[in-house]
């Protein structure tokens, strides 16, 4: 247990190092969602419509924070992918240390670098405008309810990472991550939408939580329920954390 | 007498309907050097996996330091040294953060991962570069990188998969020396190359590996013994002169001679190396060069596995 606390400390402290080592990296990360809130609340903000009224950058901003979360699937899948390609993943399996220290490690890094992404999009938020209306309680849930997403796509990005076993799948990935979030309700409310492709955005894991924070921060549109917000997420991790762990020990 | 440190028998692995690794037998003594030669896909990569306890063998068993790799993993693993084919290092972190991160896993402690990174960051001539980030390593630097990795336990047994592919002679000849002083201190490599003076070079005894079985083994001088007889070689100063000098070096030696026109050169088995070249210094006229030589073992390699391994000849011949 120790030996798994330790372990898993020295491989969180690893990325923590690397953002240390390459601080510009690390701000460009944190700056390309502040960017995107910007083109969508000032570029394409004055032509759009939050159903049933409201202010468009109160009803941008919940979906901003959720693709944020989506994001950081690119940058899970780059770091697990360019260990595994790089050769470091089999050093790891050579050395007596556990599975899931290396997948804790991991893990922790990656939550942390989402409170620290989150906190800059709400910082920026405020700034553009956004508030929350439902108190601390209710603004607190729906952080969790985002930290949750991002957790289950941290396993997703694991596993899929260990797949393609080397990284430059990524492009595949980033292009992925794009139609999987304009199809849902993060810029825009699916009933603007064509019927069929209104009801995939409805399903889309992303919308169920874009959906119930906007609803927990009291921001106008389209609100949804609190429950598809943590069963989206409870069932992501209940399929990819077994088949990224099986992947991690029967590295090929 | 001690134990051998790698012991394998019967070790097979399928992947799909490809037997990558068929009854793949090998016994390493401790504190040698052995090479594993084959051409590219022979099994070479599979048996470093299994033996490094990254891959499970379908069948067969091996020790490794006198632990099983599949049910005593764990401990194989605190004995153990891997140097793959790429650069294993976080090339975001400086060298030295590199070798403080491993040397922790390994459970060195804080303050003996420092102590050991700084120590081998000096032994590889890394001292001077050892805060800058591995990323902008030369390709020779990185690769003594991950050599130190491999050794921040000082392992009982250190595997090196094709050590030096893609590195300039010098900073090849770099690794060498750093193989040779390891063994020195009583480490056991096992070392996989598709270079044959490599295996020349460090290797006490060889096994030959081919389609995932293993074809020869021996030391190289037993290697080349079984190829056969020594060659004499003869380069001839005009080319119109050639036929002729193989018709004659054809009654002197032992098999068909073999002509190399662009070379202007023919060459000959013999039996009595003596006899034959005395002979042929007396009757050959018009001679350039006039050599013996035993096999390379690039004529062994290519011979064993029926060619195929396009990379072992270039180098094999380079040395030759």
């Amino acid at each position: 247990m120790t030996a798994y606390l330790v372990d898993s400390w020295t491989l969180t402290r690893r990325t923590l190092l690397q953002w240390r080592n390459q601080p510009a990296q690390l701000a460009l990360g944190l700056l390309f969602p502040v960017m995107i809130l910007l083109m969508f609340a000032y570029l394409f903000g004055g032509a759009m419509q939050v159903p049933g009224g409201g202010d468009y950058r109160e009803f941008l901003l919940p979906g901003m924070f959720v693709l944020t979360m989506a994001f950081g699937l690119e940058s899970t899948f780059q770091a697990v992918s360019t260990d595994a390609g790089r050769g470091v993943t089999d050093r790891f399996r050579t050395m007596p240390i556990s599975a899931a220290s290396v997948l804790t490690g991991r893990s922790v890094a990656d939550m942390l670098s989402a409170v620290v992404g989150l906190a800059v999009l709400i910082g920026f938020g405020a700034l553009v405008g956004w508030r929350w209306h439902n108190g601390p309680g209710d603004a607190l849930l729906a952080v969790f309810l985002l930290l949750s997403l991002r957790y289950a796509l941290l396993w997703f990005g694991i596993w899929l990472a260990l797949v393609a076993g080397k990284p430059e799948m990524l492009m595949a990935v980033q292009i992925l991550v794009w139609p999987l979030a304009f199809l849902s309700s993060v810029f825009t409310a699916p009933e603007t939408m064509p019927g069929w492709l209104g009801a995939v955005a409805e399903w889309n894991p992303l919308s169920a939580t874009a959906s119930a924070t906007r609803e927990l921060f009291g921001n106008p549109g389209h609100g949804g329920e609190f429950w598809p917000a943590i069963a989206w997420p409870l069932l992501l991790l209940v399929v990819f954390v077994p088949l990224a762990v099986r992947r991690y020990r029967r590295l090929t | 007498m001690r134990d051998p440190a790698i012991e394998a028998s019967g070790l097979t692995r399928r992947f799909g309907s490809t037997t990558a690794l068929d009854n793949f037998d090998l016994t390493v003594p401790a504190g040698t050097v052995h090479g594993l030669l084959g051409p590219n896909g022979a099994g070479k990569t599979t048996a470093v996996r299994i033996l490094t306890t990254l891959l499970r063998p379908d069948a067969g068993r091996a020790r490794v330091a006198g632990h099983d790799v599949v049910r005593e993993a764990d401990r194989v693993r605190s004995r153990i040294g891997l140097v793959g084919q790429q650069a294993a290092v976080d090339e975001q972190l400086s060298g030295r953060q590199n070798l403080e991160m491993f040397g922790r896993l390994h459970h060195l402690g804080a303050t003996t991962a420092r102590r050991r990174a700084t120590e081998l960051l000096e032994r590889f001539g890394l001292a001077e570069a050892a805060d800058r980030a591995a990323g902008k390593y030369s390709g020779g630097m990185r690769r003594r990188l991950d050599l130190a990795a491999g050794l921040l336990i000082g392992p009982a047994v250190l595997f090196l998969d094709e050590p030096t592919a893609g590195l300039d002679p010098r900073a090849r000849n770099e690794v060498w020396q750093e193989i040779r002083s390891l063994v020195a201190e009583g480490t056991t490599v096992l070392l996989t190359t598709q270079y044959l003076e490599e295996a020349d070079q460090l290797a006490e005894g060889l096994a030959v590996i081919d389609r995932g079985r293993v074809v020869a083994a021996g030391t190289a001088d037993e290697l080349k013994g079984q190829l056969g007889a020594d060659h004499l070689e003869v380069v001839v100063r005009d080319a119109s002169s050639l036929a002729a000098a193989a018709e004659l070096l054809g009654r002197i030696g032992t098999g068909e001679p073999q002509l190399d026109p662009d070379r202007r050169r023919v060459s000959v088995p013999v039996r009595d190396r003596v006899a034959a070249l005395v002979e042929a210094a007396k009757t050959l006229h018009g001679v350039e060069d006039l050599t013996l030589r035993r096999p390379t073992l690039d004529e062994v390699f290519l011979s064993l596995t029926g060619a195929g391994a396009t990379g072992a000849g270039v180098a094999g011949r380079g040395a030759a």
